[in-house]
């Protein structure tokens, strides 16, 4: 029985179970059976029912597709001829990919080796019986469940406190989604990163001045040594993010209060949709403009100008960045502005000064912090960027700080390490993981910091 | 008195001066945005444009039982087996007896796209009557043609550095001539798959991996973002320490970067989980958990603003909390959550980072059909598109683009929609 089929019967099983709830608690009052009087709408007792039927099945089918498979993984290894079973814990899983990828492909008759094929048939016969099983499991699991839950259906039971009580716990567990989504991405770039260190030292990591993720294939190989120091892409990640914060920074913060202070209604309402169409576009449209115009066009001037610009300059990506960023800046810096009081703009005003000296010297101070706050979300937003600098930025890992040379970033190199086909316990591979780490843990504090920052401010004028 | 006077006067054409400089400088800076928008739109238009548009080849073929291999009674078998590569290139060469010698003769071949051989068969297989007659079919152009077509090849150039060599820009200059070259709408980019040949890949395939993607995001993505958003705003103890936290949470993952996410899914889905690589299911989880802070932020401002005393009057005619919820909060809040969603959905459409870490980058040229086929998404394909090598994908990759700002801007639109009609004011 397929997970569909499952499901679908489970599905029917549940408005089956509401059904009979519905009917009984409507009975139950007529006999008279602790009560005369109902204590909730039939309705609850139809829900009531159908939790009862579906929350062990729920749990079952959990509890299956988490172990399934290293179950029955673990039982065919056990299956294999000793010599084999030697093999496979030494062999980093190989038989058994080999295995479950001849299973997979459908044609376990035409192999030749004999042994390999006994596992495969042993594998798929396995799997089918996990199948069966789990079918019959999840089925027995409901209609237990639903005959437990349909013995509770008495007037006196207090079936709708029952379901809201499942109701406000559901909610908690979706609130909880993103404490696991956190743990998640924590547990899982950690344990790769840590497979990563045992292969490659994480002083070399993290002060090595050379990054190339080659690893050889033979030992005598040239360039065998795969270097893995991550100094050159955290330098190219700073300096690309450098420059959008450049732009966006003084274009951003204007934007804002020109907005705000100057522009006339009909002038906001035409420009503030033309900034949310600029916040609203892709990054790969941006990074595809970059590479196929920005990129040309600054070699060309640079050309012209008698400079010698890389094709891939971190110029290109970090100016398209900028204006991507553009927007994201205006809005969080007018949210800051707008938080100072009024009796302040309209006390500067009152005392002779103008609207600029009135910006500049009351304004801008006191929304300082959340500007600043915004300015460190959006350099958290630049360094974790990724699709620009992998369209337009390059590969190469240069340490530079002239803009006009190509350099990469960390988002760059992940993609790269990730993106091809390769086995998945080689340090290049795990080596995205490190960096994947690294990248979070700095965006993380970032937005720590810049979250305080702005609610520590936003308290101040409240 | 005076001397205050004279010395505020003698300072302030310099601060006049400077105010207008400020203002001038605001002026700039929104100017720059407004000025880049335009040049970006211009130059995605203006590449894009010609994608839609398409170069097809009269041919006229002489169906030669000979040259096939099979006679009008075949079986359909036996007709899907024939040789109808031969049959177009003996054609090709009725029309050009000059293409001789290989180089010749195989550039001939680069005139047509390598798809008509299958045209003809499909052709063929439905009036197996045409064997033996010659008969003019329309073919898609080879790419290179079609480019030429679009004037993207400047004939002036020197031979080596075209594609088109001197010989080809004469024949095609007779096939013009005799009315054997013909633009026509491109129905191809729209109800093709992924081709390495450019001029027959299409979006199809792309879009509906979109649908399915957004189709597994929205269906999870929403009913646990309000629940969500309904617990902290309705349900959450005050000043739990949990409650805290899972708030600190969520405001944290709205600001972590796209690609993170991507390596969880890669991490838990794929390779704990046992979620098949490349699929609609496993994107659109990941997608989910990316747009779960935007759709949680908005529906938690959603329900805020219904105001209390609605809450209070269903409680105090003997309402429970959550049927209080249920019955009244959540519906008057529903447009701004829905205007949350939709905008959380329209950043999932133009999402690719996260994509290209579980496998969506794979080559796929099957149009998927489900939610475990393996899939490719619109922008996952103007990323792919636009590291081909072939001048040709260059303007598909921005017809692309169109064709998914197409789809932004409806969204973003009805967005706006919901929120003019129902917002209320209370």
């Amino acid at each position: 029985m397929s997970i569909q089929t499952i499901l679908l019967t489970l599905v029917a099983l549940l408005l089956f179970s509401y059904f009979l709830g519905h009917k009984r608690s409507l009975r139950s009052v007529k006999k008279g059976r602790g009560g005369d009087k109902l204590h909730s709408r039939p309705a609850y007792y139809g829900y009531m029912v159908a939790l009862w039927a579906g929350i062990p099945a729920v749990i079952v089918l959990l509890l299956w597709t988490m172990f399934q498979s290293q179950i029955v993984t673990s039982l065919t290894v056990a299956g294999l001829p000793e010599t084999m079973q030697a093999e496979s814990q030494g062999g980093h899983g190989l038989v058994i990919n080999e295995i479950m990828n001849l299973a997979d492909s459908g044609m376990v008759a035409e192999k030749s080796d004999p042994t390999l094929k006994a596992a495969a048939e042993h594998y798929l016969r396995l799997r089918g019986i996990s199948h069966q099983a789990i079918a019959v499991l999840a089925l027995v699991a409901a209609v237990i469940g639903m005959l437990l839950g349909l013995r509770m259906v008495r007037p006196d039971t207090r079936a709708r406190n029952v379901v809201e009580r499942a109701i406000v716990w559901t909610m908690l567990g979706c609130a909880a989604i993103a404490i696991l989504t956190t743990v998640g991405i924590v547990l899982s770039v950690l344990f790769e990163s840590l497979r990563f260190f045992h292969a490659v030292p994480i002083t070399d990591f993290l002060f090595g001045l050379t990054w190339s993720p080659q690893t050889a294939l033979r030992a005598d190989q040239v360039g065998s040594s795969g270097a893995f120091g991550a100094v050159p892409l955290f330098a190219g990640t700073i300096l690309i993010s450098a420059i959008a914060l450049a732009v966006a920074v003084p274009l951003g913060l204007m934007s804002a209060i020109y907005l705000s202070d100057y522009a006339s209604p009909m002038m906001r309402a035409i420009t503030k949709p033309v900034l949310e169409v600029l916040a609203g576009i892709p990054t790969v449209v941006y990074g595809f403009f970059a590479a196929l115009t920005v990129a040309p066009f600054i070699r060309q001037a640079g050309e012209a100008l008698g400079l010698d610009v890389a094709s891939e300059s971190a110029l290109a990506a970090g100016l398209v960045m900028g204006i991507m960023l553009i927007p994201f800046i205006s809005s969080l810096s007018d949210d800051a502005l707008s938080a100072v009081p009024r009796a302040m703009r309209d006390g500067s005003l009152g005392l002779g000064a103008t609207r600029s000296e009135t910006i500049r010297k009351v304004l801008i101070p006191a929304a300082l912090p959340g500007i600043v706050g915004g300015i460190l979300l959006a350099a958290s937003r630049a360094i974790g960027e990724t699709m620009i600098v992998v369209m337009a930025a390059g590969l190469s890992a240069n340490l530079t700080i002239n803009p006009l040379e190509a350099v990469t970033t960390v988002t760059v190199q992940i993609v790269t390490l990730l993106t091809g086909d390769q086995e998945f316990d080689s340090p290049k591979t795990l080596a995205a993981f490190a960096l994947g780490l690294g990248l979070f843990v700095i965006t993380l504090l970032l937005n720590i910091v810049a979250l305080k920052v702005i609610r520590r401010y936003r308290e101040q004028y409240e | 008195m005076t001397a205050t006077r004279d010395r505020i006067e003698a300072t302030l054409r310099k601060r006049y001066r400077r105010e207008r400089l400020f203002r001038f400088f605001g002026l700039v800076s929104l100017g720059i945005s407004f000025l880049f928008l335009l040049i970006l739109l211009f130059t995605i238009f203006r590449t894009g444009l010609p994608a839609f548009q398409q170069t097809w080849i009269k041919i006229d073929v002489d169906l030669d039982p000979a040259v096939l291999g099979v006679d009008r009674h075949a079986s359909q078998d036996e007709l899907f087996g024939a040789n109808y590569a031969k049959a177009i290139k003996v054609s090709l060469r009725k029309i050009f007896p000059d293409a001789k010698g290989r180089k010749k003769k195989r550039g001939l071949k680069n005139l047509v796209s390598n798809s008509a051989p299958w045209q003809l068969r499909d052709a063929v297989m439905k009036h197996p009557d045409l064997i033996g007659t010659t008969h003019a079919f329309w073919f898609l152009a080879k790419d290179d043609v079609d480019v030429f077509m679009k004037g993207q090849i400047d004939r002036n150039l020197p031979e080596s550095d075209r594609r088109l060599k001197d010989f080809q820009l004469a024949w095609i200059d007779k096939l013009l001539a005799e009315g054997r070259l013909e633009k026509r709408f491109n129905t191809t980019l729209f109800t093709a798959g992924d081709s390495r040949e450019p001029e027959q890949a299409g979006v199809a395939g792309a879009i509906m991996g979109s649908f399915f993607t957004m189709l597994v995001t929205l269906l999870l993505s929403f009913p646990i973002g309000v629940a969500a958003a309904a617990y902290l705003e309705e349900f959450a103890p005050q000043n739990n320490r949990w409650v805290d936290f899972i708030e600190v949470n969520i405001n944290n993952l709205a600001a972590v970067p796209s690609i993170i996410f991507g390596l969880l899914g890669l991490a838990v889905f794929i390779n704990f989980f046992g979620v098949p690589r490349s699929t609609p299911l496993v994107g659109g989880l990941v997608l989910t958990l990316m747009t779960l802070p935007t759709i949680i932020i908005a529906s938690r401002a959603a329900i805020k603003s219904v105001p209390p005393s609605i809450k209070q009057a269903a409680i105090g005619l003997g309402a429970s909390p959550v049927q209080t919820l249920f019955h009244h909060t959540l519906p008057l809040a529903m447009p701004g959550i829905l205007t949350g969603t939709i905008i959380g959905m329209a950043q999932a459409l133009g999402e690719t980072a996260p994509l290209l870490m579980i496998g969506m980058v794979a080559f796929v040229v099957d149009i998927p059909h489900g939610i475990l086929d393996p899939a490719t998404v619109m922008p996952v394909q103007v990323y792919l598109w636009s590291d081909s090598p072939e001048r040709a994908f260059v303007e598909r990759t921005s017809a692309a683009i169109i064709i998914l700002l197409g789809f932004l801007v409806v969204m973003n639109s009805a967005a706006i929609l919901l929120r003019r009609r129902f917002e209320r004011k209370w």
